[in-house]
């Protein structure tokens, strides 16, 4: 009888390439993340996406494991976006009177800052030495990530750093967006959402419901028009710039 | 819950064949997200409804579901590091004055309505 050898290679193998493995490691680091969050007193720099991203990165460049390896799993949980954007109706419906009250500085104010953002996303992308290839792939980064990433493919641009530059732009409002708004003196806090949802999407929503169910609803709102004219946007400014 | 998650399910579906069917332009989820502010307004569920507490769940945990896309910067170390200067200022200027022109412009136009 042979001794029993453990399968450690055909076991490594399996593993990387389980979405269990994916999955797992996933709701870990982000749970790690929302602990971090609570027991920093809720210091904005603790956001559980931040903490999530870098813990689950150190991990895979470790254990030499590779992207599409880990996001064969991980998209199951990235799959759950869409119906998460659906359920932003939710806040909405409970604002609904106050949304449709202030309807038009609502639209107005969401078109100019998605002009705002990618005329001076193309232009200073340039100014500063970017290829025309960088310009294209930063322009549509305001929007949410699954619109963002399907903009950034159509016209050109490289659609997997857009939505990493997309999710900065995310983390980036979680985490500076409320202390800035307040600086230049941004008060209401429909506006406050509005600004939120506009330049960071998603995860600036997840922030803005942190602060007033209101600013969270006007947030989600503005994440949802600004993904519509971002798509509608983009293809026209990029004939002028 | 069960029931919520399949009206959520269900919306986005509507949503993405609508947009397939027609040929518009339009993110299908956030058309899905249409189709359940209109489920929402014509139901009007109560707080402890399937159809609140399902939607609450994911907004609970909506910054879970960028997780995945953000480490894909692990792939793109070496072009974020190459072009470090545009991208950082392309990304960080431009992020600033989207979230300024909006939060100033309807804070304007709130004003001026109020006259």
């Amino acid at each position: 009888m042979t001794p029993m050898t453990l399968h450690s290679h055909e076991t490594w193998d399996w593993l990387i390439s389980s979405p269990l493995a994916g999955i797992t490691l996933t709701l870990v680091a982000y749970k790690l993340g929302r602990l971090a969050l609570v027991r920093t007193g809720g210091n904005p720099f603790a956001q559980p996406v931040l903490i999530a991203i870098v813990l689950i990165s150190a991990v895979l460049l470790t254990f030499d494991i590779s992207y599409d390896d880990y996001v064969g799993g991980a998209s199951y949980i990235s799959f759950w976006l869409g119906p998460a954007t659906v359920a932003l109706a939710l806040p909405l419906h409970h604002e609904w009177e106050r949304v449709r009250r202030s309807a038009l500085p609502v639209l107005l104010g969401v078109l100019s800052g998605t002009v705002a953002s990618v005329a001076s996303g193309v232009l200073v992308t340039r100014l500063f030495g970017g290829s025309h290839q960088l310009q294209l792939t930063m322009a549509p980064k305001a929007a949410t990530t699954p619109v963002s990433i399907a903009v950034s493919g159509q016209i050109g641009g490289i659609p997997n750093l857009t939505a990493v530059l997309t999710i900065i732009a995310g983390i980036t409002g979680a985490v500076a967006g409320p202390w800035l708004l307040t600086r230049i003196g941004v008060r209401d806090e429909r506006a406050r959402g509005l600004a939120l949802g506009a330049a960071s999407h998603g995860i600036g929503t997840s922030r803005a419901l942190h602060e007033s169910r209101s600013e969270g609803a006007f947030s989600g709102l503005s994440m949802a028009l600004t993904a519509l004219a971002t798509s509608l946007v983009v293809p026209v400014l990029l004939l002028i710039l | 819950m069960l029931n919520g998650v399949i009206v959520l399910l269900a919306c986005q579906l509507a949503g993405e064949l609508g947009v397939r069917l027609t040929g518009l332009e339009v993110p299908g989820p956030v058309v899905g997200m249409l189709v359940f502010l209109l489920v929402l307004r014509l139901r009007r569920p109560s707080e402890t409804d399937a159809l609140v507490r399902a939607p609450e769940l994911l907004l609970r945990h909506l910054q879970l579901l960028f997780v995945p896309a953000g480490v894909g910067v692990i792939v793109y170390l070496h072009q974020l590091r190459v072009n470090a200067v545009p991208l950082a200022a392309g990304l960080w200027l431009s992020w600033l004055f989207g979230l300024a022109v909006t939060g100033l412009a309807v804070t304007a136009l709130l004003r001026v309505r109020r006259r």
